[in-house]
């Protein structure tokens, strides 16, 4: 289970993390103390420094807090041609993929959501509220706000962009 | 046995099957050999360049079924350039002139064109069965010339193409009068389907015990196939997808229970959690399930299906299943043989979800197994050596560690002594691909121990020319060899020419081979192509500019009579 941590203490946050398929970010990292090793070979001999770290957006621990300046570094590096070693058919069903985490805070699991399903901010919110309705009422019918029943915190909707930081949904155009 | 009349030898070499053993008894000699040779009705090219096509058809002109692979294996992750070659044509104009009693063609990683199609359908009265494989340069203006002219063709099999899309007629050329269809695969296509031909087509079938329908088929379409071919016995889905409150969802959920002889399952291309439930009634009868296609299918809900699935015998999935989800495989699956799990997030953002632990429990829970593809996130010594211990049956293991050169994360060790066990515990091993830090010492391990080996991947492994050396002086019975960013350089390459001979090809890539080392090796072996593949434009005048310490990005050497080929792209130099 995830928690998340704001400054902000009086409102609880649900996060969607967005994984940008655009602009992949594998990389590769030779094992410690043999990177002479690796830069011996040609497929690394362009000086591309690979170094490979698995983004995990929403499994840190309770004390990471997700604003932090020493997030993943997100310079996009390039990726191994041919690796890891799946058929091209595979890739290009599975890149159509524009599945997200969605994570509502104090929430025992996550859903996965696929974006393409929707057509703009509206849809989703609609379906981050059904998907989540155990855990919310909505005390207006013509607001969109998610409000926990329990204690009447209200949940608003942000996701972590591939920088590592919390934004607010609806700034940034759907497409 | 040369006082027997022809009848009786050939009626005895119609009990010796295999092609390797067809190929012994025809070398026994002259009579035995035209004996053989008029009696093969099955013939398998495993490189289509190794010889020519009239050559094959001139020896065995009574073959029924042909089988032909094109590019080298590594041409499935993007290593072998577009316009490498594996044309199709030459084949099919070779058999249609020289073999016309021909009723199989099985093709795979070639170049086939809609010319080739057309020329196929029109040039063989008694075909019946097409299957193509990762093959590409057709469009379904040439499958649709196959239903025109193939009267009673009985099996098409498109699997993992690359098909231009020239629209959804294709379908409707099958005339009324083909009610002879028995498997019918078009997964891989990514256009429309004329849902309305496809099932009267179904309709009109009462043989068809195989269908697998591409993404772009409705659940509509769906339903209504399904309700007119209730004995299928393999079925991929198509779109499997729909609002949990329509009528149309309400029909799924209704359509699988009567399915008496269904056995294997896949498709399910954007497969949601309720609709998977549709096909929990026919789950304790499913002895394949493919749902390696489904990325919206987590763990729990994987989880909910296979725990009904006690008969499974091969099962295909993403790494979404997690440990968990192994073990609950590993106890209900007792009668599984192959487990594939591939990566969910290939583009790598989010956390794979499979360890060692997974395999562990797979290995010990299911004593049948003996196919393994595992992409995973780390491995140990520890697991491998038990998994070694547990599953001694093995015949193919291929371990994808998805950070390469990744050591022991416990020991910090290189997977050596987990892979040397893999090899000397599992004796029939005939395909073996390797991952994560390994030093030489592994493949010292491979040459003495993996005896039955046939097809060895390696990438990112080894320390210098002594790893590949072991594997070419043991390993008596390896047929292909892949090798990607490793270390080996032309001392390894030449130490052991006459082993190329034995082997059907051997791929290098990002290694230490020099222009002056395939020279040499091309000098020695006269009746081996060496083929260097130089995508750098600047190089292409090689012959002038190039020294022999050039080092080459691509190499593939294989044995061939037919020397080298004429259909060569520039940048295919043969020495």
């Amino acid at each position: 289970m995830s928690t998340t941590e704001t400054g902000n203490s009086s409102t609880t946050e649900s996060a969607v993390s967005g994984l940008d398929y655009e602009e992949t970010q594998l990389t590769l990292a030779p094992p410690g103390g043999s990177r002479s090793e690796f830069e011996r070979k040609r497929g690394f001999s362009e000086g591309v420094g690979l170094s490979l770290e698995t983004k995990d957006f929403l499994s840190g621990s309770s004390d990471e807090p997700p604003i932090s300046g020493a997030g993943e570094p997100s310079a996009a590096k390039a990726q191994v041609v041919g690796w890891p070693p799946v058929r091209s058919f595979r890739r290009n069903v599975l890149k159509s993929c524009t599945y997200v985490k969605v994570a509502v805070d104090g929430t025992p699991y996550l859903r996965k959501v696929d974006l393409e399903a929707y057509a703009g901010y509206q849809q989703l919110l609609i379906a981050l509220e059904e998907m989540f309705s155990c855990f919310t009422a909505r005390n207006y019918p013509n607001e969109r706000r998610l409000v926990d029943p329990v204690n009447g915190t209200e949940y608003v909707p942000t996701y972590e962009d591939k920088d590592g930081d919390w934004m607010l949904i609806g700034d940034v155009p759907w497409k | 046995m040369t006082y027997f009349p022809e009848e009786v030898v050939e009626h005895i070499f119609d009990f010796v099957g295999s092609h390797r053993d067809r190929n012994t008894v025809s070398t026994v000699c002259k009579a035995w050999y035209q004996v053989e040779r008029l009696s093969r009705r099955t013939v398998f090219v495993g490189n289509c360049y190794a010889i020519g096509p009239e050559r094959v058809m001139a020896r065995f002109p009574g073959i029924k079924s042909l089988s032909v692979k094109g590019k080298p294996h590594f041409a499935d992750f993007n290593l072998v350039p577009y316009d490498w070659g594996g044309f199709a044509l030459p084949w099919i104009v070779a058999a249609a002139r020289l073999c016309p009693g021909l009723e199989e063609l099985r093709l795979k990683r070639m170049v086939v064109t809609d010319d080739g199609l057309e020329l196929l359908a029109r040039s063989f009265p008694n075909f019946k069965s097409l299957v193509l494989i990762s093959c590409e340069g057709f469009s379904t203006d040439g499958l649709a010339t196959i239903a025109t002219y193939c009267r009673g063709l009985r099996e098409l099999d498109l699997q993992e193409n690359e098909v231009e899309d020239h629209g959804c007629q294709w379908l409707s050329f099958f005339p009324d009068s083909c009610t002879s269809l028995v498997s019918l695969n078009f997964g891989c296509l990514k256009g429309e389907v004329n849902g309305g031909a496809l099932e009267r087509l179904v309709a009109r079938c009462p043989n068809l015990r195989s269908l697998k329908l591409s993404p772009a088929v409705s659940v509509e379409s769906l339903n209504k196939i399904l309700a007119r071919a209730s004995h299928l016995v393999d079925l991929g889905t198509g779109s499997f997808a729909v609002d949990h409150r329509t009528d149309v969802y309400h029909m799924l959920m209704n359509s699988f229970p009567k399915f008496k002889s269904l056995r294997n399952l896949s498709g399910f291309w954007d497969a949601s959690p309720c609709c998977l439930r549709a096909v929990y009634p026919v789950c304790t009868s499913l002895t394949v399930l493919n749902l390696s296609y489904a990325p919206a299918i987590q763990g729990d809900d994987l989880i909910k299906i296979i725990c009904l699935c006690f008969k499974l015998q091969k099962l295909w999935v993403l790494d979404s299943i997690g440990d968990k989800g192994l073990a609950v495989v590993a106890s209900t699956c007792k009668e599984l043989q192959e487990l594939r799990v591939f990566p969910c997030d290939i583009y790598g953002a989010g956390t794979t979800s499979v360890t060692e632990e997974g395999l562990l429990a797979v290995s010990s829970g299911c004593p049948k197994l003996n196919s393994l593809l595992y992409f995973c996130y780390q491995m140990t010594n520890a697991a491998l050596i038990t998994i070694a211990k547990n599953c001694p049956h093995f015949t193919r293991f291929r371990l994808c560690i998805l950070d390469p050169g990744k050591p022991d994360p416990v020991t910090d060790q290189p997977l050596d002594e987990g892979f040397g066990a893999i090899v000397r515990s599992c004796k029939n091993l005939r395909r073996l691909s390797l991952s994560g830090r390994l030093t030489d010492q592994v493949f010292l391990y491979i040459g003495m121990y993996a005896e039955r080996l046939e097809m060895l991947s390696i990438a990112f492994a080894g320390d210098s020319d002594k790893g590949m050396i072991y594997v070419l002086n043991g390993c008596k019975n390896l047929r292909k060899l892949e090798i990607r960013d490793c270390p080996f350089g032309d001392i390894a390459l030449l130490k052991n020419v006459a082993k190329y001979e034995t082997m059907r090809s051997l791929w290098m890539s990002s290694c230490d081979i020099t222009l002056g080392g395939c020279k040499a090796l091309a000098a020695k072996m006269p009746r081996l192509n060496v083929e260097i593949i130089n995508e750098n434009e600047e190089t292409y005048e090689f012959e002038e500019n190039l020294s022999d310490l050039h080092k080459l990005e691509k190499i593939y050497v294989y044995r061939t009579v037919a020397g080298p080929r004429n259909d060569a792209p520039d940048f295919v130099w043969t020495l």
